[in-house]
């Protein structure tokens, strides 16, 4: 559990989320991640223009894709997460075919502040999604303690 | 010895995602005894980093007519497809 729960603050956590476009995504999740003092204000306006351009969708072969938008490190203050899940999804674009739109259910939004350094953040984010069922049943989380149990399983020490 | 094979590795930003990538490139290609040297850059800086490039491996789409092998994956975020990149990856750095 060490790399999520280093990272991912429960007040950075939004289940069942509504939103309409990945900026409204990123507007939600950045906000909390400013509201807990984690990121500079020109953040969220950052993680949009990126998103736009070098979108961050992950394909996963299933109706339960994943998004992990992020941005420089010069708008970063802390390193860390934010979790959504939403009951209906949002479309993101693929990151590897800008012009493929993904149905996305659950979205990681980074907050890393130096180049190389919180590479374990992406690297549990990546071993979490391999593993089957973990998307679903992170979708599928209706209280915080669910959401740390689809993550826990991955996590090492 | 042969010099290192130099493998270029491309993702959006070159914060988190290429880091990723070069990592599992770097341990699965040790585990196979090919040497390689790995960088890391913006896939819009790709071509200016290119010339003594062997491959590139990108998770997005770098400009066209690089003149060097692209592999764009994302099979080391995702797991889908990976053994059979690897095994591409392999074939291009034997070459």
């Amino acid at each position: 559990m060490s790399t999520f729960s280093r990272f991912l603050d429960p007040q950075a956590i939004v289940l069942r989320a509504e939103a309409d476009t990945p900026e409204a995504v990123i507007r939600l999740l950045g906000g909390k991640l400013q509201a807990l003092g984690r990121v500079h204000p020109s953040f969220v306006e950052a993680v949009i223009a990126r998103e736009a351009t070098m979108p961050t969708g992950l394909p996963l072969g299933t109706a339960f894709n994943v998004a992990v938008p992020h941005t420089d490190p010069e708008h970063v203050i802390a390193p860390s997460l934010a979790l959504a899940t939403f009951d209906t999804p949002v479309v993101f674009s693929n990151m590897e075919d800008p012009d493929e739109k993904l149905p996305v259910r659950v979205v990681f939004l980074m907050a890393l502040n130096e180049r190389k350094r919180q590479i374990e953040m992406l690297q549990q984010i990546a071993e979490t999604i391999q593993r089957p069922g973990a998307v679903e049943a992170l979708a599928g989380a209706r209280t915080v303690d669910e959401v740390w149990a689809a993550l826990d399983q991955t996590s090492f020490a | 010895m042969a010099s290192p094979k130099v493998v270029l590795v491309a993702c959006g930003t070159a914060v988190a995602t290429s880091t990723v990538v070069a990592n599992a490139i770097e341990e699965e290609m040790k585990a196979r005894g090919i040497a390689v040297s790995i960088r890391q850059c913006k896939a819009t800086e790709v071509p200016s980093l290119i010339d003594d490039v062997d491959l590139v491996v990108s998770t997005t789409p770098v400009p066209p007519g690089l003149k060097k092998p692209v592999i764009t994956t994302l099979a080391f975020l995702t797991g889908i497809g990976k053994e059979d990149v690897i095994a591409q990856i392999e074939r291009h750095l034997r070459a």
